[in-house]
This record gives structure tokens, C-alpha cells and sequence, in this order.
């Protein structure tokens, strides 16, 4: 019950009453968007943003950057341990001495 | 979104499982017993079974699981008082999938809907308010329940059906809240957590800051996670690594949805809607004070409990059932006397055997009795996607 389930806002349904239409893996449905929405900008500016949806309701934009900055940091952690093991194994190539 | 399977990759699992080990490795000597790291969100605990992680882990490790999941900790006697609204031939009861296999102690909302009340699945309490507007000589009942997470959704509805006019629906609340439950789990004296992985979703309606004192007064590490198997393990290793440093801190692994100050527009709806409760029932816990929200008086016209008489009497949990050690981390569900003989999925007698979120029925679907190190393959995470 408590999970979401990403999608995009790909129009405007009702400015006034803060509806919009989110396609969520190819299904669209009316949600509302009211825990989205910029006080002051018009609801048209959060056309193509990825959402959080959950029981009807938009409840976060998901911020690409930080996903990427996550998987960023897990990546690292990957090829860190990648160079240890090597380290580890013997098989980094060591230059060879200057004879 | 775009990054969606990237969440899933296995050789960065394998990577970060190989972390978790180093930290382990270093955190194990001098140790006598395992490292308890509790997730409180049910979410959380159906994508550790679903994705295999415990096998993944090193034996000095172990999730706990903890009462995150609102269905599971529904008393018996709050789907007594559901399927008493439920039965009256004027109403039309709206619940989440969730809810509705949930024993009350004479039957289930699936049960009095097989005898005759109309009781109607739902996905969005927007759906109950359309049926409401629908059938204008019917009332329209919505069971309102769950965290944090679906209490700004309920409240939203009640202030549109406010906006709107609509006189034929109201709100059967049982939302609870996650802050008094989790300071009432950390003063049971022999809680032996060591960290919290903290719920994903609550966290993005309420952000991190309620939780320092879990830090500050009781020295355990807090880390909120979201629920694909990279966030869940990569949450443990910050947990792990608090550990390791000596530190206890609130961080926030899931900043791509969780803002740390939470959302205002929905704490704002929830705070017009809904009132603490001075006392509210848990089933396998018993009565944690300050833990559920009613409508306020201003909304009284949207609250079922007001608007229909409903029996409110407190039931025992079945003697055997050990449901509430189970949800406190002190028994797996396995030495619960119950667990897949009398209560299956199929005929649950206790409530963590009901929803796929709960602790009993993820064991049991999953068959998570958790396996020797030696089994696992921690640098082939198969698991992540053999169960998926």
C-alpha cells in the first residue's frame, strides 16, 4: 500500500482543480497533483516531469540529478573494489623497470 | 524514469555486497550476536524477500522487520467496526485491495461482501468520492488507512469533497502515525536494534527531520531508503558504516524522491484534516499513545465514526498467535506455533500473514528461512532477479 509508482505528467486536465493525466508504463490515468505543484507557476510547467504516484495522487517529482548522482556513487564503489581485487589478484600490469 | 533499471544492475549489487562484507568482516570480531537492522516500512520488507537480499548478506547481519505495514497492525476489532458499516444497506465501503482479506474477529470485508454488502475495491480515495458523486442516494464509506504516506491522499479527498459539496461520503479512519510508534518500539527494554533502514515513502510526506531523536536520544543510526535492491542494500552499508564509525546519524539514501524537509503541501492537508488521537490500538502491540489521527471537528461530517454508530469493541489477538513478538524483531515468523499450519495466505489467522507486506506472508511466499552463508553467492547476486 505504502509504494509508488513512477510516471509522467503528459498534459493538463483541469487547472482548478489540479488534475492532471499520468502515463505510468503506457497507462494513463487522472491524478492529482496538488502535492506538486510550485505555489504561483501555472501546473503546465510540470508537463514532462517524472512523478510519484501513489492511490490517485502525484506525491514528489523525482529529481533525475540525484538519481544519477546516486548510481554515480554506487558505480565508484564498483570500480574501487574492481582496482582492489586486481591489486589483490596480482594482475595489474606493473610498468616495467627502466634497465 | 530513466533510471529505473539501473536500480536493479546486479554486478553493482555485487559490488556493494562485497562492501557490506568488508564492513562485516571488520565489525564481526568480538561479536556474539548478529547485527539487527531493522526496516520499518513494509515496502521495505516485501522487496528484501522479493529480490532475495538476506541470502546475500553475511550471517552477522539481519534484517528485522519491523510493524510498517498498516494492514498487518489493523486490530481485530477495527474490521469488526468496518464490516458493521460495511453491512448497513445504505452504504457502499471503499477499500484499498489491501484491506480487504483482513479477519475481524466475525469475518472479513471480502466475507460480508460474499454475504451481500456492498463493498467495493478501490485504488484512490478519489475513486470513493467519484462513487459517492455517482450514486447520490447511497453513502459512500472510504476506509481510510495507512502511514504518513496515504494520509495526505485522504486528506486531500475529504477537502475536495468539502469544495465540492458532496454530503454522501465520509472517512473510516485508521491512519496511524510513524513517529510515536517507532519512539514506543525504541523504549521496549529489550529491543536489540542496532539501526533503522527508514521507510521511503513516509519520509517523503514527513522528510528526515522527525526522526533525529532516534539519533540524538537513543544512538542508533537512521537511514531512509527507497525500494529497488540497490537503494535497500546501499542503505544497510550506510547503516553498517555508522556503525563502524561510532556514530548515529539520519541520512538520507532515496534524496531522488525524499526531500529532507518533506513535502509542505501535504503536510499542510494533513494537518487541516486530521487530529492526533490521545491513545490508538495496534494489533500485536497493544495501545501506543499519540500513534493514530481522527478528523477534526471541523470535518465532522466526513467521519464515518460519528456519522454511524459502530461498535467499537477491542478483540483479542488468538492466544497463539505471536504476531506482536514477530513485529517487534524478537521471533522470526517461524517459531510462531501458526505459521503456514493454521495461517497460510490462503486462510491467515494472524494479520502479517494478510498483506504481501507483512513479515509472516513474506516468509512464508518466499520461503524465507534465511540459508547458511556458504549457500549464498555473494558475488553473483542470482537472487536479485530469480525471485523478481
Amino acid at each position: 500500500m505504502c509504494l509508488g509508482i513512477p510516471g509522467r505528467i503528459v498534459a493538463i486536465v483541469d487547472e482548478a482543480a489540479m488534475l492532471a493525466t499520468v502515463d505510468v508504463s503506457g497507462v494513463r490515468r487522472t491524478v492529482d497533483v496538488v502535492c506538486v505543484a510550485a505555489p504561483g507557476h501555472p501546473l503546465a510547467e510540470l508537463v514532462g516531469a517524472w512523478v510519484l504516484v501513489h492511490v490517485g495522487f502525484a506525491m514528489s517529482v523525482i529529481d533525475e540529478e540525484e538519481a544519477a548522482a546516486t548510481l554515480k556513487v554506487l558505480a565508484e564503489i564498483g570500480e574501487a573494489q574492481a582496482e582492489i581485487e586486481a591489486i589483490r589478484t596480482g594482475s595489474v600490469e606493473l610498468p616495467a623497470a627502466a634497465s | 524514469m530513466r533510471y529505473v533499471d539501473e536500480f536493479r544492475d546486479p554486478a553493482l549489487a555485487a559490488a556493494l555486497i562485497r562492501e557490506i562484507e568488508g564492513v562485516a568482516h571488520r565489525l564481526e570480531r568480538g561479536r556474539d550476536r548478529p547485527f539487527a537492522v531493522m526496516e520499518v516500512c513494509g515496502g521495505h520488507t516485501h522487496a528484501i524477500f522479493r529480490y532475495g537480499l538476506e541470502g546475500l548478506l553475511p550471517d552477522i547481519i539481519e534484517f528485522v522487520h519491523g510493524p510498517g505495514c498498516p494492514v498487518c497492525v489493523l486490530p481485530m476489532g477495527r474490521v469488526d467496526d468496518c464490516v458493521a458499516i460495511a453491512e448497513r444497506p445504505e452504504v457502499i465501503f471503499a477499500t484499498f485491495g489491501d484491506a480487504i482479506r483482513v479477519p475481524g474477529s466475525r469475518k472479513s470485508l471480502l466475507a460480508a461482501k460474499a454475504d451481500g454488502a456492498d463493498v467495493r475495491t478501490i485504488y484512490s480515495p478519489l475513486d470513493a468520492l467519484a462513487l459517492a458523486r455517482r450514486h447520490p442516494d447511497r453513502e459512500v464509506v472510504f476506509f481510510g488507512l495507512g502511514f504518513e504516506t496515504t494520509m495526505p491522499s485522504t486528506a486531500l479527498t475529504v477537502l475536495r469533497a468539502e469544495r465540492e459539496g458532496v454530503t454522501n461520503f465520509s472517512v473510516f479512519c485508521n491512519h496511524i502515525t510513524i513517529i510515536p510508534t517507532l519512539r514506543a518500539l525504541l523504549e521496549t527494554q529489550d529491543l536489540g536494534i542496532d539501526g533503522f533502514i527508514g521507510p521511503g515513502h513516509v519520509s517523503m510526506v514527513i522528510g528526515t527531520e522527525p526522526y533525529r531523536f532516534i539519533a540524538e536520544e537513543f544512538g542508533k543510526p537512521l537511514v531512509v531508503a527507497g525500494f529497488e535492491p540497490l537503494d535497500l542494500l546501499q542503505a544497510l552499508l550506510m547503516v553498517l558504516r555508522q556503525i563502524e564509525g561510532g556514530t548515529a546519524r539520519i541520512e538520507n539514501q532515496y534524496a531522488r524522491v525524499v526531500p529532507d524537509r518533506g513535502n509542505p503541501q501535504a503536510m499542510d492537508a494533513v494537518e487541516r484534516v486530521f487530529e492526533t488521537r490521545p491513545v490508538f490500538e495496534w494489533r500485536g502491540l497493544g495501545s501506543i499513545e499519540r500513534s493514530g489521527v481522527r478528523l477534526r471537528e471541523a470535518f465532522a461530517r466526513f467521519d464515518a465514526e460519528r456519522r454511524f454508530a459502530v461498535p467499537e469493541i477491542s478483540v483479542a489477538d488468538p492466544d497463539a498467535c505471536r504476531c506482536g513478538e514477530v513485529l517487534t524483531g524478537k521471533v522470526k515468523p517461524w517459531a510462531c506455533p501458526m505459521f503456514g499450519t493454521a495461517c497460510t495466505p490462503e486462510m491467515p489467522l494472524g494479520a502479517l500473514m494478510v498483506s504481501s507486506e507483512g513479515s509472516c506472508a513474506a516468509y512464508y511466499q518466499y520461503g524465507g528461512v534465511r540459508q547458511p552463508h556458504a549457500d549464498a553467492t555473494p558475488h553473483a547476486p542470482k537472487s536479485l532477479e530469480a525471485t523478481a
